[in-house]
């Protein structure tokens, strides 16, 4: 373990003309740490993981990232160029709608292959091998490869987003609702999945959700979100047992008992 | 031998915002130390603030005042102020915990929910199967039952498997939230054993036991929480 942040996130805010998306948020993410983003609707949450994931510029604050070099660049003056492509190759992007992240049109095997691709693989029976390996890893079986997605369930559509974002070994990945709009069971076997791929790999994740239980299953750390403001935010546990702030009460105490 | 963990002037009140912010004091000068190789435990009624007690130790509750000082990678560490980021190495290497109830996670088998804390510290997944087998058949946990996530086990199947991912390391410090409370004699005796076995390894064991004849077998020590009631700080 190394003893710097992967990201380091100081003073940033979005506003839409007068509204505000995001204020002042600031944390440290290290390698290995996945951090909830939890807050309802229109709490900035979204915001945020497109500001940080430089989807959307933000207009004020910075973000830096430590590079596979060791040194740490701002990422607001990066190029386009280089954005693109530390998207494509050390980060990932979960979105909740799997129609967004995958290419619907091409086979699932593609829609992993051309992520290696993209990072350089040109060996077309090494990027299928992987391809198969990773659908396997996501619980999709091989005979699946050469299918659309659009033929996938809503549940193997993310499981496959899923494999190609994490197929080239990124070091961050972003989700934003990863486990929304899927049947409860479904869900289960999706966070299961995701919660031992984190490990298993070491990724740092920032996910956001509104689901506390997601957080709790995911997550280490958590960021609780009100009106754009980071309200409270510390150990996942310790946030949803003892939450302190006037609004993580008031979400911790609507959640229903099963 | 350094004190592992030295607790002093600790504080800890709930504030109920959505009950026009009534404040609930549980504990307040706290003060007490555990050593390595004894079984302390914390004594009192229901409502005295021993499982808060604890949960502050673990980092689960937040601390208002006061000091919680652990020996931690040679260094001490105050986790009443400390990072989430270094509570979370504490837990990992320091101080283990057996809570009330086991949080189940979906499609996990009880085999790897008993391995995990020694597959997070490092170990080799297969190598940290096998301890957790040995530890689930000493603790009489029916073989048919490892493979199978433990959502749907009984009280006392679910408790076996919590302690069991509490025993399973080799923390120096190790918290014990009512390790016995829904276990028959016999898997209650076997616990005294795993306590017995801690103890001569020399780690430092703080535990809540409503039980009085297991608290009779493992305790050196009992510290009276009623003495940390908020009112008797004043007085």
């Amino acid at each position: 373990m190394t003893d710097e942040p992967l990201l380091r996130v100081s003073a940033l805010s979005k506003f839409y003309g007068s509204r505000v998306g995001c204020d002042n948020v600031s944390f440290d993410l290290w390698p290995g740490e996945v951090l909830a983003v939890v807050g309802e609707s229109g709490s900035g949450k979204t915001t945020l993981l497109n500001c940080l994931s430089t989807r959307l510029l933000p207009s004020s604050g910075t973000a830096s990232y430590r590079m596979r070099d060791g040194q740490f660049r701002e990422l607001y003056r990066m190029s386009e160029a280089e954005r693109r492509f530390l998207m494509r190759t050390d980060w990932g992007f979960v979105h909740q709608n799997p129609a967004d992240g995958l290419r619907m049109t091409v086979s699932a095997g593609a829609n992993v292959g051309e992520r290696l691709m993209a990072v350089g693989d040109r060996h077309y029976g090494k990027i299928r091998a992987t391809a198969v390996d990773w659908l396997s890893r996501v619980e999709i079986e091989e005979d699946r490869i050469d299918d659309e997605p659009r033929a996938f369930s809503g549940g193997m559509r993310q499981r496959l987003q899923i494999a190609r974002n994490l197929v080239t070994g990124p070091r961050l990945v972003f989700m934003d609702e990863p486990t929304g709009g899927l049947d409860v069971s479904v869900q289960a076997r999706l966070l299961d999945l995701l919660r031992g791929l984190v490990t298993d790999l070491g990724l740092a994740a920032i996910v956001v959700t509104h689901d506390l239980a997601v957080a709790r299953l995911l997550s280490q750390r958590m960021m609780v979100m009100k009106d754009g403001r980071v309200v409270e935010s510390g150990l996942t546990d310790r946030v949803l047992d003892d939450p302190r702030a006037p609004y993580t009460q008031l979400l911790v105490s609507s959640i229903l008992q099963v | 031998m350094p004190t592992p963990l030295v607790v002093s002037d600790v504080a800890k009140s709930f504030t109920m915002h959505l009950r026009d912010g009534i404040k609930l004091p549980v504990v307040a000068g706290v003060s007490f130390s555990i050593k390595a190789g004894e079984c302390t435990v914390l004594g009192g009624p229901s409502g005295a603030g021993k499982s808060s007690i604890l949960k502050m130790l673990y980092g689960n509750y937040a601390v208002d005042e006061g000091q919680i000082i652990v020996t931690h990678e040679d260094g001490l560490i105050d986790l009443a102020r400390a990072s989430p980021r270094t509570v979370l190495s504490v837990r990992r290497q320091t101080i283990g915990y057996v809570s009330q109830f086991l949080r189940t996670v979906p499609r996990v088998s009880a085999l790897d929910v008993v391995a995990e804390p020694l597959v997070e510290r490092g170990e080799e997944r297969e190598a940290a199967r096998a301890k957790a087998r040995a530890l689930l058949a000493q603790l009489n946990l029916p073989e048919k039952l490892w493979m199978l996530p433990p959502a749907t086990f009984s009280g006392g199947e679910q408790q076996r498997v919590n302690i069991a991912r509490g025993f399973i390391t080799e923390h120096p410090i190790l918290l014990l939230d009512e390790p016995t409370a829904s276990l028959d004699a016999t898997n209650r005796d076997v616990v005294i054993e795993l306590i017995a076995a801690k103890k001569a390894a020399g780690v430092a064991l703080l535990g809540i036991f409503h039980d009085h004849e297991v608290r009779e077998a493992v305790a050196d020590r009992v510290i009276d929480v009623t003495a940390f009631a908020p009112g008797k700080l004043a007085a």
